[in-house]
């Protein structure tokens, strides 16, 4: 029992950040229509941003040491970080410890720039172009970002820890009458769920009970009628398109902690990503949240050791094979729109 | 009309004249009728290697770049001569290999069998590679090596950490200088019920690929043996990146250690995963819960940061280990300074494996009086030497695997610098990781006979 | 000629003149020379230009007919190789049969699979392949290891059984492929001044196969079968109301398909016995949907000319090396010597990806029809005229 309610917990939480990825992929490629191969490097950049940030409030400047050596026998130089210097070692060290949620809000306007470039710089043209066309351009985009970070970062995982306030687990199941440790939760985890949550009701409030939003949703219904109407629905697009990008990239900062960033965690998201999208029904926004989750809670209960004692290498297909079910019982995944991407 | 087996060069070597009437004669070269693969010219020898430049082990594999261009330097006379002065063996004077300038080309792995199998078979069928050597992955170095046994070249493999590459998939024209599952098992058992006592439980969470396989079998057979107790062990997936559902039950499995057969990435987030539970905090059976990583490398532990505080595992070599133990260890420092000199800093054991490996093929060749793969492994098989960083060192002729001190190692509480996260607890003897060529863990397979191709 | 029109047998005529004098066309450079880096004429890059052709080519019969997008054609590859290396292991090294197990057994497992897919279309059929080729991939690198090899791939030993023929040589060795005695890897080497020419057993094998695969694949685009494929990628619904089931007519297309990646992968372990897990990877894939595109998806000859680019990036470009460039710039002052390098480095060696990223996006961009394309507009300048219109399934979309 207390197996399940864990499960559960932690489902939810791989779940959040399936949803958030998905959610800005399915504004692109569910209602734009546009086959987003880039949208793994958006996530991926987001992570880069909280590593860049945690970079620059550590920037240093070489003090020599002279009681100490380097391993080559010279005297040792020290990197001493200039928020010691301008804030003290403390207070420095709380603004350092910070990084990754002071990412936040440096994040989401880097993000919604890069959406927006990318859209007029290059998805605009696409949008009238056959969609193996979008998967090539796309797909290039994708390994020149990556290549890019790589060049600049390496290859390696970078480690970006959470603050230390979040290091740790929450004992769920000592209130609720169970034994000490059986239903552990770390701290970080609760963070990034109901941050996923507000996030998920920020996008969906914002489409549906805005001017903005009711218009973006015509133009996806019928986008020529909204042209007609003398809308400009292109410089709305563009926005959309901005959105998602600051959708994905905040996923990609919250994530760091979890995950140390490397430049490829983007590709690793892409199937997964466009397996949620898909199974959730294409142009369906509840409908990518839901399967986000639905995943994630089906991935856990794979991994329990039970289930693998049971059927060897479950934890391996779970989501492709969820993934075959669904669109085998419900051919446009849980709530797909009829015609969008059928043909 | 001839037929080469394999390689251009073992036709350019016989000379032969195309029958048409437009084709020069082409001259013999001096060792024409070698009759190997990829013989050598007079003044130059080509050696192949082949590391991740693309994918997750990319920096892994620049930094054996580095060793390998560094190892050819000190060949060719360049340089400060690095361990070339501290090598038991003497027979190498800076001018090459046999006389012969050494070059080299590269190539990228992707750390996939077959891209690496590609790569490998441009250099000895295009570039007439000699020898190859290098790669970041059991996978690849099991693949590329059962290519260069085909092919008739000597491969000398990089980083790979599994059981099998000397086991059941071993090669007689292959070698390793590298530790394997079984000595990190053997290494790390004593260490480990010295630190945290005889009676534990211990919970494994294991890549779902043959190296987890041997070094999961590995750890639990030796701390079974003593007295430990193996709660539980999970596979887990490859290509997983979030390792919480693995981890929350264990705090309540009755466990108090949790040993991850994880490697790269994969340890990288596996470990932080179990951090961020606040493992390292928790207490279980009334004991301090610990964590195990039976296979470290320096860039792992870069990537994973603060997380490694206190956490035991085992290396094949630190670059520390000479200034903390004393000279049975030399080599180490004349490596890391000639290292540190050209690159600004020091060496990843992945670096030293393959700058040895180097040495070893160089001193082989030189030994042997020949570049032919027959006598390179006569002269390897049963060779002693001491010099080159790890003490005393055997490569055992029954499986081509070298026999030397593991080091047990510790992650760092409070680190200076990247490049210096670990400290070392111990030295485990050779003695105490040697094991016997038809040991149950390496059963299966045969090293069959040299191939000298063409 | 052959059952083909004149403009397609002029075709055929020249992808057999490419292939059987592809040891001098992509050996330009003399043996020695700087230049020598970008020689691609040795055996196992060109096995891997006509392999990833055939591969191409019948992935083209099913996306660039039908329409339908397969992410997961890579499946049919890899079981197509474990198909051939456990006839090596257990049959004989003749490389024949192994190459028909790897096209029967391919047949059969994508004929499950497509039986399965194609009860959705569109995106929906992409994610279904998509989830039965990673399903494989997952349990071939993991839990199925006794029969795949797993992290290791698949590779004979010295204890297989092999009912016809020897578990060893007499040297002591694995037995090579070999085409009734003709071994694989066999090569005759042809000298010219400074050229070194290499003519490979195992590459005219292969590229046997890959003219006979162009060939059937003319017939089948020029066909009624073919002409309902292409029904089916436009209207769907229309053809439906006609009567006509879509259905039978897309499952063979993919089982067509399937049948070529199974050659392929047979080829691909006759030539260099090991199989892989990762051959079934999406990222493979996804390579051969990018080699299709590429070259212009729905074209004849252009999936064969996207699969050379990717292969020639990847097998070349990925082994200019730092000191090879100092080599080709050494002629330049130093300071400047080191500014070029620096400047192209990024490009080349470790950053191959770059590249082949930029160039996709720039083929796109400039050329919509893929290579093809870029061909045209070149014949069109040597003609002194405007490129001919390009056929009517050249640039069609490819949905």
């Amino acid at each position: 029992m207390d197996q399940f309610i864990l499960q559960i917990l932690n489902g939810l939480d791989k779940g959040s950040a399936y949803a958030l990825i998905a959610l800005g992929l399915t504004l692109i490629f569910g209602t734009l229509g546009v086959v987003n191969f880039a949208h793994g490097a958006l996530f991926m950049l987001g992570a880069f941003v909280a590593v860049t940030l945690s970079n620059v409030l550590t920037l240093s400047h070489k003090v020599v040491d002279e009681t100490r050596t380097d391993f080559l026998g010279n005297p040792m130089q020290v990197d001493v970080p200039y928020v010691h210097d301008w804030f003290g070692v403390t207070a420095g060290n709380a603004i350092i410890d910070w990084a990754v949620p002071l990412a936040i809000l440096v994040a989401i306007p880097i993000m919604v720039l890069i959406g927006f470039a990318m859209e007029r710089g290059l998805i605009k043209h696409f949008y009238k172009r056959p969609h193996a066309d979008q998967i090539l351009v796309t797909f290039g985009l994708a390994i020149v970002i990556q290549e890019i970070v790589k060049y600049f970062y390496g290859a390696n995982p970078i480690p970006t820890p959470a603050p230390d306030a979040f290091v740790g687990s929450f004992d769920f199941g000592v209130a609720f009458g169970f034994d000490p440790n059986a239903i552990i939760y770390p701290y970080w985890r609760l963070v990034y769920f109901f941050f996923a949550i507000t996030i998920i009701g920020a996008v969906f409030a914002f489409l549906q009970f805005t001017t903005f939003g009711m218009v973006v949703r015509a133009g996806m219904a019928d986008r020529e009628t909204v042209g007609i109407l003398g809308i400009d629905i292109d410089r709305r697009f563009t926005i959309m398109f901005g959105i998602a990008a600051a959708v994905a990239g905040l996923a990609g900062v919250m994530y760091a902690p979890i995950s140390s960033p490397n430049y490829h965690m983007g590709m690793d998201f892409l199937v997964l990503s466009f397996v949620v999208v898909v199974v959730g029904g294409m142009g369906s926004l509840p409908g990518a949240v839901a399967a986000g989750f639905l995943l994630g809670i089906l991935e856990s209960f794979a991994s329990i050791p039970a289930v693998i004692d049971l059927l060897p290498g479950i934890n391996q297909v779970i989501i492709y094979l969820v993934a075959i079910i669904i669109l085998l019982t419900r051919p446009r995944g849980l709530m797909g729109r009829k015609g969008v991407m059928e043909e | 009309m001839s037929n080469s087996k394999f390689s251009r060069r073992g036709v350019l070597k016989t000379g032969m004249v195309a029958s048409a009437g437009l084709a020069v004669p082409q001259y013999l070269r001096a060792d024409a009728h070698a009759g190997f693969t990829n013989a050598p010219s007079d003044s130059e020898v080509i050696l192949g290697f082949n590391v991740p430049q693309t994918g997750p082990y990319a920096d892994e594999g620049a930094d054996e770049l580095r060793a390998y261009e560094l190892a050819v330097e000190h060949l060719n006379g360049g340089g400060d001569g690095g361990m070339l002065s501290t090598f038991s063996s003497k027979v190498l004077d800076g001018t090459g290999i046999l006389g012969r300038e050494v070059k080299y080309v590269t190539g990228d792995t992707q750390t996939k069998s077959d891209a690496a199998r590609a790569s490998a078979r441009s250099m000895i069928e295009k570039d007439g590679a000699i020898m190859i050597t290098g790669g970041s992955s059991s996978g690849v170095a099991v693949a590329v090596q059962a290519l260069c046994q085909e092919a008739g070249i000597i491969f000398m493999a990089g980083l790979t950490h599994s059981n099998d590459t000397t086991g059941k998939d071993k090669r007689a024209n292959g070698f390793r200088h590298f530790f394997n599952s079984y000595m990190s098992g053997a290494a790390l058992a004593p260490i480990l019920a010295a630190q945290y006592g005889t009676d534990r439980k211990a919970y494994h969470l294991t890549a779902d690929y043959n190296w987890g396989y041997t070094t999961q079998e590995a750890i639990q057979s030796s701390t079974e043996a003593m007295g430990w107790e193996t709660v539980n062990t999970v596979l887990t997936p490859l290509t997983q990146t979030d390792f919480s559902s693995y981890i929350a039950p264990v705090l309540n499995s009755g466990a108090d250690v949790l040993v991850l057969n994880h490697y790269g990435g994969n340890m990288v987030n596996s470990l932080t995963n179990a951090v961020q539970f606040g493992l390292r905090q928790a207490e279980a059976n009334g004991k301090q819960f610990e964590i195990v990583v039976p296979l470290y490398s320096e860039l792992m532990a870069r990537g994973a940061g603060q997380n490694i505080a206190g956490i035991l595992g085992s290396q094949n070599w630190d670059w520390k280990l000479e200034n903390q133990l004393g000279d049975r260890y030399s080599g180490t420092n004349a490596f890391v300074r000639s290292f540190g000199e050209k690159f600004g800093f020091p060496p990843s054991q992945a670096a030293h494996t393959c700058y040895v490996q180097t040495l070893l093929y160089a001193d082989a060749v030189t030994r042997a009086g020949s570049f032919n793969p027959c006598a390179v492994v006569e002269a390897l098989e049963g060779f002693e030497f001491d010099g080159l960083g790890n003490g005393p060192t055997l490569y055992r002729a029954e499986d081509h695997q070298c026999f030397k001190d593991v080091v047990v190692v510790r992650g760092k509480e409070n680190p200076e610098n990247e490049f210096d996260l670990v400290e070392i607890v111990e030295v485990t003897p050779v003695a105490q990781v040697t094991y016997a060529p038809d040991h149950p863990q390496f059963a299966g397979g045969a090293l069959g006979s040299c191939n000298p191709g063409a | 000629m052959l059952g083909l029109e004149k403009k397609d047998f002029r075709l055929l005529l020249i992808v057999i003149g490419l292939t059987m004098f592809a040891p001098f066309i992509l050996n330009p450079f003399p043996e020695g020379s700087e230049m020598a880096q970008f020689n691609a004429g040795y055996p196992d890059l060109m096995q891997r230009f006509v392999i990833f052709g055939i591969f191409a080519i019948g992935f083209n019969i099913l996306f660039g007919l039908t329409g339908y997008l397969s992410f997961g054609h890579a499946a049919f590859l890899g079981v197509g190789s474990y198909a051939a290396v456990w006839m090596f292991k257990l049959l004989s090294m003749n490389v024949l049969p192994a190459i028909i197990l790897s096209v029967i057994i391919a047949g059969l497992f994508s004929l499950i699979i497509g039986f399965i897919s194609l009860r959705r279309s569109g995106i929906y059929f992409s994610i279904l392949t998509l989830a039965f080729a990673q399903m494989s991939f997952a349990l071939a690198y993991s839990v199925l290891t006794p029969i795949t090899g797993g992290e290791t791939g698949l590779q004979l030993a010295l204890d297989d059984p092999r009912i016809l023929g020897v578990s060893q040589t007499e040297s002591g060795n694995i037995p090579v492929p070999a085409l009734f005695g003709l071994e694989m890897r066999s090569s005759y080497e042809l000298e010219l001044g400074a050229w070194l020419f290499t003519f490979n057993a195992g590459y005219y094998l292969a590229a046997f196969f890959m003219i006979l695969s162009f060939y059937l694949a003319i017939r089948i685009f020029r066909s009624p079968f073919g002409m309902m494929l292409r029904a089916i990628k436009s209207n769907q619904t229309r053809m439906s109301y006609t009567g006509l089931n879509a259905k039978p007519y897309t499952l063979a297309a993919f089982v067509i398909s399937g049948m070529y990646a199974g050659l392929a992968g047979g080829l691909m372990a006759s030539m260099d016995p090991l199989a892989g897990a990762e051959r079934m990877q999406w990222t493979a894939s996804g390579e051969v949907v990018l080699m299709t595109i590429l070259g212009g998806a729905g074209t004849l000859i252009g999936p064969v000319l996207g699969a050379g680019m990717i292969k020639y990036f990847e097998n070349i470009f990925s082994k200019i090396n730092e000191t090879i460039l100092h080599g080709w710039f050494a002629f330049l002052p130093d300071g400047l010597e080191n500014f070029v390098v620096a400047l192209i480095y990024p490009f080349i060696g470790k950053g191959w990806h770059l590249t082949l990223g930029i160039v996709f996006m720039l083929v796109v961009i400039f050329l919509p029809g893929g290579l093809v394309q870029g061909g045209q507009k070149i014949m069109g300048l040597f003609r002194r005229k405007k490129p001919e219109p390009t056929k009517p399934n050249a640039t069609e979309p490819a949905e």
